[in-house]
């Protein structure tokens, strides 16, 4: 056990010099978590935007459900996940379990849900100021949908940086279905939780600094979107 | 697609009667406008008329055709709140022409907004223009759809008297060209301006149609003499 001090000289040394094997555990974490976030919004944003235009029978009970998706404790989806890809499972023949594309998967499946949540209550407010003049204008479906889409797009941005705010910080899932494997499926967070029960501080500190500095760098991110577009008033 | 004939026109909501009993004809000539005090469901009228809102009651035909999508892309409305998209000006006035697909029409949409005097304010946010040049652009963005029929909802209540002169002298110009305009004021002063026809409204229902001079002269109803003389008619 190294004390406190001393893990934090060498954490700062550790992000200072870009450790390789620091860098390797970061690396993993963005490509696992950004591929999740591009997954999630092609699923998300048309399905939440259809949601927000769309009126048919049942609409809110399928709102409630997409809503209170939002919630899934990351450790039931990676069950769930696991369960899907192991040898025994319906897609074991894949051959995916312990690898990055499970985590994104997993990620994928955490993710969606509230990207296509928040979408659904943004394009909703707008498709209600919208609906008269595109009704007057006899746009079609996919015309209004694609235009309630770009017209919501700084407020969508927010909603994908939500969502990989989440993929980034969650444990559970990846956890489960990657298996914390040294230089394969070793992210961020599975390594801080892992090298703190080892009693390593050093790196689970230097990847803790780094977590909380992509949190900021993702909030900053957000006010200074949502910012620039009130000032060109386009939100 | 004129004449525009309602039958027994009715609407109602939650058992409030908002249109009642309304039968009319609107010829294809000049300039219709639609009065009457707030409330008297002018704006529920033109929304029905358009086919923004489905009738609980009664038929519309134009021409003898019963309204469906066709018959309302040959037709514009402006609203009084104006709805613009949250893109530039330019954006706004291409977003409606790729409507009826005929593209980007670089020099169509700089005339148009010139004609309303927007010309220098094409590459702005459009959500950032005044109430009046917001007013103007959605002008430009109905003239640049050529309607047949153009329904326009009190579109110059609480604009700056520039922007009503540049709103009056188009709804002057499309009238000429043979634009049927159905305009909807509570201005009567407006409306004495730019009136072919009056349809006068109270509480839903239809109290007088009438030429224009007709009805400022010689109003048949207690109603319209009152409103007309600055009354408050309930």
């Amino acid at each position: 056990m190294q004390d406190f001090a001393e893990s934090f000289a060498i954490a700062f040394t550790l992000v200072v010099q870009l450790d390789p094997d620091l860098m390797e555990i970061v690396g993993l974490s963005l490509k696992v978590s950004l591929s999740a976030v591009a997954v999630s919004a092609l699923i998300g944003l048309p399905l939440g935007a259809a949601l927000g235009m769309a009126r048919f029978p049942g609409r809110s009970v399928f709102i409630v459900l997409v809503n209170a998706l939002m919630g899934m404790p990351p450790v039931v989806v990676g069950l769930l996940v696991y369960l899907m890809l192991s040898n025994a499972g319906p897609f074991g023949w894949m051959r995916l379990l312990y690898s990055p594309g499970a985590m994104i998967i997993a990620q994928t499946i955490l993710i969606t849900p509230i990207i296509a949540a928040l979408t659904r209550d943004i394009v909703e407010r707008l498709h209600e100021e919208y609906a008269d003049y595109f009704r007057s204008l006899g746009v079609s479906s996919a015309g209004c949908l694609g235009a309630l889409l770009w017209d919501a797009r700084y407020s969508l941005l927010t909603v994908g940086l939500a969502g990989f705010g989440r993929a980034i910080a969650e444990v559970g899932a990846v956890m489960i279905v990657g298996g914390n494997i040294d230089h394969l499926t070793r992210v961020m967070t599975t390594a801080i939780a892992l090298e703190t029960s080892k009693g390593d501080l050093a790196l689970a500190l230097a990847l803790g600094v780094i977590l909380l500095a992509l949190a900021l760098t993702v909030n900053a991110s957000v006010m200074l979107l949502r910012g620039t577009a009130v000032r060109t008033a386009y939100a | 697609m004129l004449p525009l004939v309602t039958k027994n026109l009715g609407f109602k909501v939650n058992g409030a009667i908002l249109i009642n009993d309304l039968s009319m004809t609107l010829d294809a000539d000049g300039v219709s406008v639609v009065m009457g005090p707030n409330g008297a469901g002018k704006s529920v009228l033109l929304r029905l008329l358009h086919g923004l809102m489905e009738p609980t009651s009664g038929t519309i035909r134009w021409a003898g055709q019963a309204p469906d999508e066709w018959l309302r892309r040959r037709q514009a409305m402006m609203f009084q709140r104006p709805i613009l998209l949250r893109r530039s000006v330019r954006a706004n006035m291409d977003f409606a022409l790729r409507q009826r697909a005929r593209g980007n029409q670089r020099e169509k949409i700089d005339a148009l907004l010139g004609h309303v005097g927007l010309k220098d304010l094409a590459e702005r946010p459009a959500r950032r223009l005044s109430g009046g040049e917001q007013q103007r652009l959605a002008l430009a963005r109905a003239l640049a759809l050529e309607p047949e029929v153009l329904f326009m909802d009190e579109p110059a209540a609480s604009l700056d008297p520039a922007s009503t002169v540049t709103i009056e002298t188009v709804v002057r110009e499309l009238k000429e060209s043979g634009t049927k305009v159905v305009f909807v004021t509570h201005d009567v002063a407006q409306a004495r301006r730019i009136a072919d026809d009056i349809v006068f409204l109270h509480r839903g229902r239809l109290l007088e149609q009438s030429d224009a001079v007709t009805f400022f002269e010689q109003p048949s109803s207690s109603e319209a003499r009152q409103y007309l003389d600055g009354k408050i008619i309930i």
